[in-house]
């Protein structure tokens, strides 16, 4: 047994509303930069859809994840080590930008300096890529809330294994969200994908990360993830990808994306695993024992001699001890109600998901009948297969049996609490019907339904004593490091060459760049412009007022003169700006 | 060779100008590509990239990209058999230089016209593919420009040579002077005779390696060849460095 510790992630289906905000303040702290216009590390996609990029699950034109070859071994569905060397010089099926979205932004500056006309200017869509005019076709999130599906959803890739008839059913009837990060697999294959070694999982806590300072931009990673979360920066060259906010979870805040979600779905902890037994688990012959395979190799941590041979892995103590009050191991071993996310393609992901049963009470309530009741709610299980298959499709391979389980566990719960709720003595019988204890469900309740934040995550801060080790480290000044935060953006070698700068302070200078910058598309008359937002009020940028009419050079040195007298002592530091 | 005539001043058989070209130049390039990549790794890892413009365009790079790598690596190779194995070392094995004329006529023209027209592929989409072009550095557009005037001009002595003659035998000139670099003996007598063609080759290729480090190319020296033999995952603990940078002399840590 070879202990090793997972930060992993569940989300609960039901609670989802498709607000974008995990997805917005996501963009927000890490891809709100040029080169990652596309790249969405979180996104949230309306089911039935395509997804971002367009048709990912289709892996027989994706190739992502592994697949068993003839002697039943595992091997990457893209090919092996030397088809990945033949083929580097041209990546046969990279998704094209195409696949995603050309990045746009509006040309703004037409609404202010459009002269005097009968119509009202408009801001036209620029290509972030060209620079040019385009027209918008598609974007991250194009098909939300169904729009458009009937044009689209023929194109939702787990719905083509399923009948017409059943399909037009189907989007009348169903429609849940689902907000997707990196998996952060066990057996993650884009690291194995990538030829410069460049892709790592973390050993003390799981997290896959691009080493961007090795990556060569082969493009492999990209083809190689079956969820097509590793993307390419084309303005850099390099991979990126989520990155679990390793900065946050070090010091024990949980990810952007959990801390800003709205309903308050996400669960974050810490999972010990067999790291012995995962090639044996991901390689499970049949695709529909994998969801239980991969539960197998999840380490009790309430067992004694688990903690023992974690603490010989140098597991730290208390790590073991978030691990026993991890809500994420509870909710996929005790309560068993997580499920994971396409586990066909064997990369042992760890976000999982709780599936939604608001579909079927939905559906129970459109017929008059009393959803809270479990006797309606089993019924309406058993009876609305559709639902079902699709989600049997997403989370276990196709095997309906865990995910009907899985909703008749919640169903139980939700009438189990009717009765405390109102006041009524409560039914044993009715966690009984499903397996479990009534302070089990009561338990259950407490962390789905009231989910309080400290309960929620429980994420053990890396440790002090190796606090100097931290990847962004908090104990020093972050802006402390060679070149400084007064180093220019760009390198000698096109955009951001130069040595790396911690996360702190790229986003700093990110900021920086995108306030003093002009526009993405560097436009003509640039030079020329005045940008106020870096302007402290002192002195005259060159260029904010036309220059006078005798002399323009002389005029404006005594201008800038004056503005120097009249600001006092401020001169100095208006001056260096 | 130079150990035939070792009293005589180099300077009198080949003047200032041959010293400059033929022993000065090649050190002076050798050095700058060494010493560039070293400082490159050092100080700009975070720029050693392909810079792929795959994500742009597909179509062209699927033919042009393969066809010019390929093509480049058996020159590569021909270029390794021609410069750096010795005429004694294939006559002694039983290679006649007719047969080696030969098969090397006609695996470089394979090779010569495959790198070409995946050059000229890859430069036509550079140039007519909008997001490629907007992508392209004047760093870029030079490496091309040198890149192509060294090719052309090897293709272009191979060909001048066996179509005005029967091929001209560089093994007999350029290959000694060319080891004879390595070897610490740089005789520049034996390239004052050398065709002009083949000179100017030989003079564009060592400037091309003088700007290597300074380019994309750089990533010819990271071809990942470790993949073929690691482990599928890669594990890796937390960097043991202090923050982003490295730590001032004297303030290193002491027993991790």
């Amino acid at each position: 047994m070879r202990v090793m510790a997972q930060m992993a992630m569940v989300m609960n289906l039901d609670k989802c509303i498709g607000c974008h905000t995990c997805s917005v303040t996501c963009k927000q702290a890490w891809t709100n930069r040029t080169g990652v216009e596309y790249v969405w590390f979180n996104n949230v996609e309306t089911r039935p859809g395509q997804g971002h990029p367009r048709r990912y699950e289709d892996q027989a034109t994706w190739k992502g994840g592994w697949e068993l070859n003839r002697r039943g071994r595992l091997a990457l569905k893209a090919g092996g080590r030397f088809k990945k060397l033949i083929e580097i010089f041209s990546n046969p099926v990279l998704p094209t930008l195409d696949d995603y979205y050309e990045p746009w932004t509006y040309d703004y500056e037409t609404l202010t300096n459009a002269p005097l006309q009968e119509h009202t200017p408009v801001a036209r869509p620029k290509s972030l890529i060209s620079g040019k005019d385009m027209k918008i076709t598609w974007s991250a999130n194009w098909d939300d809330d169904l729009g458009g599906s009937a044009a689209t959803s023929e194109r939702d890739v787990l719905l083509n294994q399923v009948s017409e008839k059943i399909r037009l059913e189907f989007e009348q009837t169903f429609m849940f969200y689902l907000p997707r990060i990196c998996e952060h697999c066990l057996n993650p294959s884009c690291a194995a994908s990538c030829p410069s070694g460049a892709i790592y999982k973390r050993s003390e806590d799981g997290i896959v990360l691009v080493d961007q300072d090795r990556c060569r931009g082969w493009r492999m990673c990209v083809t190689g993830c079956p969820y097509k979360k590793v993307y390419f920066n084309h303005r850099t060259g390099k991979a990126e990808k989520c990155t679990f906010c390793f900065p946050r979870v070090e010091v024990g805040l949980p990810t952007v994306c959990s801390e800003t979600c709205v309903g308050r779905l996400r669960y974050i902890g810490l999972v010990l695993y067999d790291a012995d037994r995962v090639l044996e688990a991901a390689a499970t012959p049949d695709e529909t024992g994998l969801y239980e395979a991969q539960r197998q190799v999840f380490l009790d941590p309430h067992d004694p001699r688990v903690a023992a041979h974690a603490e010989q892995a140098g597991i730290p103590w208390d790590w073991i001890e978030a691990a026993r009050r991890s809500p994420v191991y509870a909710l996929i071993n005790t309560y068993k109600v997580a499920l994971p996310l396409h586990p066909e393609y064997r990369t042992l992901p760890m976000v999982w998901y709780i599936p939604p049963l608001s579909p079927v009470v939905d559906a129970v309530r459109g017929t008059g009948r009393d959803a809270e009741d479990h006797g309606t709610l089993f019924a309406a299980v058993d009876a609305l297969r559709i639902p079902v298959d699709y989600l049997a499709q997403l989370f276990t391979a196709g095997d309906p049996a865990p995910v009907d389980a899985v909703l008749r566990r919640l169903a139980a719960m939700r009438s189990y609490m009717r009765d405390i709720n109102l006041g009524r003595a409560p039914d044993a019988a009715i966690p009984e019907a499903v397996g479990m204890g009534e302070e089990q469900m009561y338990d259950m309740y407490r962390l789905l339904a009231l989910a309080k934040y400290d309960e929620r995550y429980v994420i053990p801060p890396a440790h002090a004593e190796q606090a100097h080790e931290l990847e962004e480290s908090v104990t020093e000044c972050s802006l402390d490091y060679e070149g400084g935060p007064g180093m220019g953006g760009s390198g000698p070698f096109g955009e951001t060459s130069g040595g790396a700068a911690p996360i702190a302070v790229e986003n700093y200078r990110a900021l920086r760049d995108r306030q003093t910058s002009d526009a993405p598309a560097a436009p003509t008359d640039k030079a020329t412009r005045v940008n106020l937002l870096n302007w402290d009020g002192k002195g005259k940028p060159p260029g904010l007022f036309p220059p006078a009419e005798d002399g323009a050079e002389d005029g404006y040195r005594d201008g800038a003169a004056d503005g120097g007298r009249g600001g006092g002592r401020g001169g100095d530091k208006g001056g260096a700006s | 060779m130079t150990a035939q005539t070792p009293s005589v001043p180099l300077a009198f058989q080949t003047g200032t100008g041959g010293i400059l070209l033929w022993v000065v130049l090649p050190y002076v390039c050798l050095a700058v590509f060494v010493l560039g990549h070293v400082w490159r790794y050092r100080y700009d890892k975070f720029g050693w990239t392909t810079r792929s413009s795959q994500l742009y365009e597909r179509r062209l790079l699927r033919i042009g990209s393969p066809l010019f790598h390929f093509g480049i690596l058996v020159v590569l190779l021909g270029h390794i058999g021609g410069l750096v194995i010795p005429e004694s070392w294939t006559d002694a094995a039983g290679i006649s230089e007719d047969v080696y004329h030969v098969a090397a006529v006609v695996l470089g023209t394979i090779a010569g016209v495959a790198t070409v027209g995946g050059l000229v592929i890859l430069v036509f989409r550079r140039r007519t593919v909008g997001p490629v072009f907007s992508a392209t550095t004047r760093n870029d557009k030079a490496m091309y420009v040198s890149l192509t005037l060294t090719i052309g001009l090897g293709l272009a002595a191979t060909v001048a040579a066996n179509i005005a003659g029967g091929g001209y035998d560089y093994r007999q000139t350029v290959s000694p002077w060319f080891r004879s670099i390595f070897l610490l003996q740089p005789d520049p007598d034996l390239m004052t005779g050398v065709p002009v063609l083949f000179q100017l080759h030989a003079l564009s290729a060592m400037l091309l390696f003088a700007f290597w480090p300074f380019t994309r190319l750089v990533h010819m020296l990271t071809a990942p060849l470790g993949y073929l033999t690691r482990p599928y995952v890669v594990y890796r603990s937390r960097d043991t460095r202090l923050g982003a940078r490295a730590p001032r002399r004297g303030w290193e840590r002491t027993g991790v």
